[in-house]
Formats: structure tokens, C-alpha cells, sequence
């Protein structure tokens, strides 16, 4: 048994063991797992995939003479400015106005929420257009400007939907290509996509929410950031592994950070044709060896977790419920699965790569008593459903 | 036998001789073309696989210079940007030939092998990060 106060002192003196949730695999197989409890101090986990339950709060300071503003766009790119004069927030989702969309199907999406997140914490300028109606107090009625994260009082990150516990794996059984946020899926389930970092990812590593709850700090892009609530639609009552490891989606975490802190090379806009636009984040995590118990839960590899096939051309838009099969996150990285007597080619939204990398990179902080943990102020809900949205009225 | 990947830019005037024709017939060369946009009033190009002796290759080459067509073996039609991408692997299924692949198993790193791509472009759109692209 270890304590969190122990951990972080072997932290500061920069002696904590810290291997990342790949390498423990071995470690532990080589050691075993009591002698490896006590060795190890930390084990970091991480993920890198789209999130588009993102974005960020922005504050520009007031321009003389001041504006109150209720619209306002940056690169064209609509905010919601329904709180203070000149607070506003940025979605990863939100269209370039006059995007056509999809109507030139399939819509390419090029540019969006998403874009402006990236540009902003890679530095590079951007154009505000901002209007009022105007006010005794507020008198401006327009602005277009340009400016940097450099110019703006604060960038803070607040996503309330990332790090999805596991996922869906996207197929298409019907005769016409369909454009998914998970990609283009090719007609008579020719290929599938899937989307988590599987053995690495933050909360397959801990799967019943020991060590991962409100408060605990993040490395949110480079950042030092913190989970600040149960992201939504957290669903902890899921079907599960013996492992307690779920085989769908169930929790999610709400994280927030500095983006003035962050590393671009961790926030990517993207464009899913015939979908839309969305920012994909990198995350790592730490899990503190506070027992034997938690390190085995972070011994979960790849073979062990498995994940639902969906058919997205129609049981997932008509939420029937349906699953095709389940498979492995082993099986799915081998790049080729067989399904009902078909051999489908794999692709990946996710990228391991980045995770991995993030993984290290968060292992080598830490090791160099730069990022401490932090012991959670409130666990994440155990025992929570999922609700659905009725449909009332008469024109169901 | 030999096979060379290249780009062949037609200026507007000469884009109603026949010159892969020409090529088959007289220099003994076999050509896959993979894309071609030869349009009268306008610039053209032609991005192919010659296949033939080395001699045959250089006199045909020759040829087609004399018609006032330039020829490109460095530029490439599809380029991938290392820069641009998160190596997520959506590419992978959607891509005919192999030439993006995961080149490492353990890292899961994407790389691109252009003597690989024939071309077909279907990387371009269905990359979320915009890390291919075409120069036409």
C-alpha cells in the first residue's frame, strides 16, 4: 500500500518508478505482481483521437470605446457570446459560416471549430468580427480585428465529453458508401473503423474509476489541466468484462486546461467528409500503484478488451440496439478481422502512435518531478444509467 | 526492362497530338497512365509508368520534348505531409495499393511509399487531417 502524499515525494526527489501502460505489461509478467506493486509508483496511460465534445473559453479585454458583444465570429467561425461583454466560447463542431455542408453530399468540411482551436495554440493570427446592439455603457456596435492567444486575457480549454472509456466499431452492411464520423465506410462491410488507444488509453486502465476522478490533473495537449467533472453521458452501468473492463462506451471524463500551455502538435482540427469538423486531443494520465490491485487493472492488454461492431448505415441512426459481433482490440490492430464470413480491412481514428508517444512523454515528466498527482476531490458516479431523448407529442 | 514514374506537362498548344501513341508505336514503350487532363485552350499533364529498354525510354523521351511537353521525374502527383499526420490509420483501408501503411507494428506509425501510388486520390478526402495532397 502506497499513498498518494508518498508518491508525489518520490516525485519531487525524482526517484518515483514510472513505466507507461504498455510497458507495464511485461514488467509485471516478468516480476509479478506483488513485487511489482511496490516497485512501481506510476503508471502513465494516455490517448489521442477526435473529441468533439471540445472547446474553450475566451476572454478578449475591452476595446475602448467597449463593446457588449452578442454576435461574434472568429475566421468566420461562430462563438457563442450569451455570457459576459467579452466572454465567449468556441465549439470544435461549429461550422465555417456558409459551410454548404452536405448539401453538396458528401460536404468536405474543410474548415471549422476545430481549425480555430488548433490555430489559436499554434500562435498564428486570427480575425475577429464582433456586433452589438449597442448599450449607454456599451456603446460600440462593431469590431474586426486580428489577434493572437498571446493577446487574450485567457484560452481556457473545457471539454465536456473526452476520453470515451472504449468504443463503438463502425460498419457499413447496406449497398451505398456512408460517410460516418468515423470515417467513409465502404459499402457490403468492405472495411470498418474503430477508435481508442485500447491497452493504453486513460480509463481502460481503470476501469471502475478507483484513481481517475474529479480533480485528478491531467496532461491535457502538453498542459496541465484536471478532470472538473463526469464527462457527459457518463454511463458506468455497461456490459463488462470479467475484468470489470467495459465492451462499450461507458464513462467519459470532462477535463479543462490552459490552452496557453499546450503543445499544437496535440490539437489537431479535422474534416470527416460528409460529417463534419472536430478536434482531436491528446491526453495522458497518470495511475497511481496505490495497491496490487490497481496495477493489475493496468496490466489490461489489447486481447483483453473487446469492442462492439455496429452497423452505421442503420441499427446505430435508428438506435436499435443491435450488435454484429464483438472483437478485440488485438484483432482489430492485426488490420484485417474476419466477420460473418467476410474478411474486412481495419482502419483506425485513433492513433496509437500519438498515444504512445504522449504516454512517454508523460512518463518523463513525471520522472522528472515535473508533474505531480493529484488525489481526487469527489469520485466519478458508479451505478449510472443512460438515459434516452423521448420524442412527445402527437407528430412522433 | 526498365519502369520510370513520370509527369508530362502539356503546354497548350500541342494538346491535340497524339503523343502516347506515338510512343507505343515508335519507341516500343509500354504506358500506364494513371491520371491525364488534356484539355484544348488549356495546360495539361499526364502522370504515367514507362516501360522499355533505357534506350527506348530516352529516345522517347527525346520525342516527346520535341513536341514542346516537360518532362517531370522528381515532382510527385500525391504528396504526403509527415507534418500533418496523427498516423491514426484512416487512410489505411482506402488506400488501393498499399502505399500508405502502418510501418511499424509496435508504433503504429503511418508512412507513405509513392513508387507504390497509382494516383486514384481517394487518400485526399478521406485523410481528417488534410496530410495528402495533389498538385493538380
Amino acid at each position: 500500500m502506497k499513498t498518494y502524499e508518498e508518491i508525489n515525494s518520490k516525485i519531487e526527489s525524482k526517484k518515483a518508478v514510472v513505466l507507461t501502460a504498455e510497458e507495464i505489461i511485461d514488467y509485471v509478467e516478468k516480476k509479478g505482481l506483488e513485487a511489482a506493486a511496490d516497485e512501481v509508483d506510476v503508471v502513465t496511460t494516455a490517448t489521442f483521437g477526435p473529441m468533439c465534445s471540445s472547446g474553450c473559453f475566451l476572454n478578449f479585454g475591452h476595446s475602448k470605446p467597449k463593446i457588449r458583444i452578442t454576435e461574434a465570429w472568429l475566421d468566420d467561425v461562430a462563438v457563442y457570446c450569451g455570457i459576459a461583454a467579452v466572454d465567449m466560447y468556441l465549439g470544435a463542431t461549429q461550422l465555417r459560416h456558409n459551410d454548404p455542408a452536405n448539401m453538396y453530399y458528401p460536404g468536405e468540411f474543410r474548415f471549422g471549430g476545430g481549425h480555430v482551436i488548433e490555430k489559436l495554440v499554434a500562435g498564428e493570427k486570427l480575425q475577429l468580427f464582433a456586433l452589438s446592439y449597442g448599450t449607454d455603457d456599451y456603446p460600440k456596435r462593431e469590431i474586426r480585428t486580428w489577434f493572437d492567444i498571446n493577446d487574450l486575457n485567457q484560452a481556457i480549454m473545457v471539454n465536456p465529453r473526452n476520453c470515451y472509456q472504449n468504443y463503438n466499431v463502425a460498419i457499413n452492411c447496406s449497398d451505398k458508401p456512408i460517410y460516418t464520423y468515423l470515417g467513409l465506410l465502404k459499402p457490403e462491410m468492405k472495411n470498418l473503423t474503430y477508435c481508442s488507444a485500447g491497452q493504453l488509453s486513460p480509463l481502460l486502465n481503470d476501469p471502475m474509476y478507483e484513481t481517475i476522478g474529479i480533480g485528478t490533473r491531467v496532461w491535457l495537449a502538453g498542459a496541465q489541466g484536471h478532470v472538473y467533472a463526469e464527462g457527459t453521458q457518463h454511463t458506468s452501468v455497461c456490459s463488462r468484462t470479467p475484468n470489470q473492463v467495459p465492451t462499450e462506451g461507458a464513462g467519459t471524463l470532462a477535463l479543462t486546461g490552459n490552452m496557453k500551455e499546450m503543445n499544437p502538435e496535440y490539437v489537431r482540427g479535422l474534416s470527416l467528409v460528409g460529417y463534419g469538423v472536430s478536434l482531436s486531443l491528446g491526453i495522458g494520465i497518470p495511475i497511481p500503484i496505490l495497491t496490487p490491485e490497481l496495477l493489475k487493472h493496468t496490466t489490461v492488454r489489447d486481447r483483453d478488451i473487446k469492442a462492439q461492431v455496429i452497423d452505421y448505415s442503420s441499427d446505430y441512426p435508428n438506435k436499435t440496439g443491435k450488435v454484429i459481433c464483438q472483437v478485440s482490440y488485438e484483432e482489430l490492430r492485426s488490420g484485417e478481422i474476419r466477420i460473418n464470413g467476410r474478411q474486412v480491412e481495419v482502419g483506425s481514428l485513433s492513433s496509437y502512435a500519438k498515444a504512445h508517444e504522449i504516454a512517454c512523454l508523460l512518463r518523463d515528466e513525471i520522472k522528472r518531478g515535473e508533474f505531480l498527482l493529484s488525489q481526487p476531490i469527489r469520485k466519478l458516479p458508479i451505478g449510472q444509467p443512460m438515459k434516452s431523448l423521448e420524442i412527445r407529442g402527437k407528430n412522433q | 526492362m526498365i519502369t520510370k514514374k513520370m509527369l508530362l506537362y502539356f503546354p497548350q498548344s500541342v494538346t491535340e497530338k497524339p503523343i502516347v501513341y506515338h510512343l507505343v508505336k515508335d519507341y516500343n514503350l509500354i504506358i500506364n497512365i494513371f491520371r491525364a487532363k488534356v484539355t484544348p485552350e488549356e495546360y495539361g499533364y499526364l502522370v504515367l509508368d514507362v516501360t522499355g529498354t533505357e534506350e527506348d525510354i530516352k529516345k522517347g523521351m527525346a520525342f516527346v520534348e520535341t513536341c514542346d511537353v516537360k518532362i517531370n521525374e522528381a515532382d510527385k502527383g500525391v504528396s504526403w505531409d509527415s507534418s500533418k499526420c496523427t498516423h491514426c490509420g484512416n487512410c489505411i483501408t482506402h488506400c488501393p495499393t498499399h502505399a500508405l501503411y502502418i510501418a511499424d507494428q509496435k508504433t503504429r506509425r503511418v508512412d507513405f511509399d509513392s513508387s507504390l501510388c497509382v494516383e486514384c486520390l481517394s487518400c485526399i478526402g478521406n485523410c481528417p487531417f488534410d496530410a495528402c495532397s495533389t498538385i493538380f
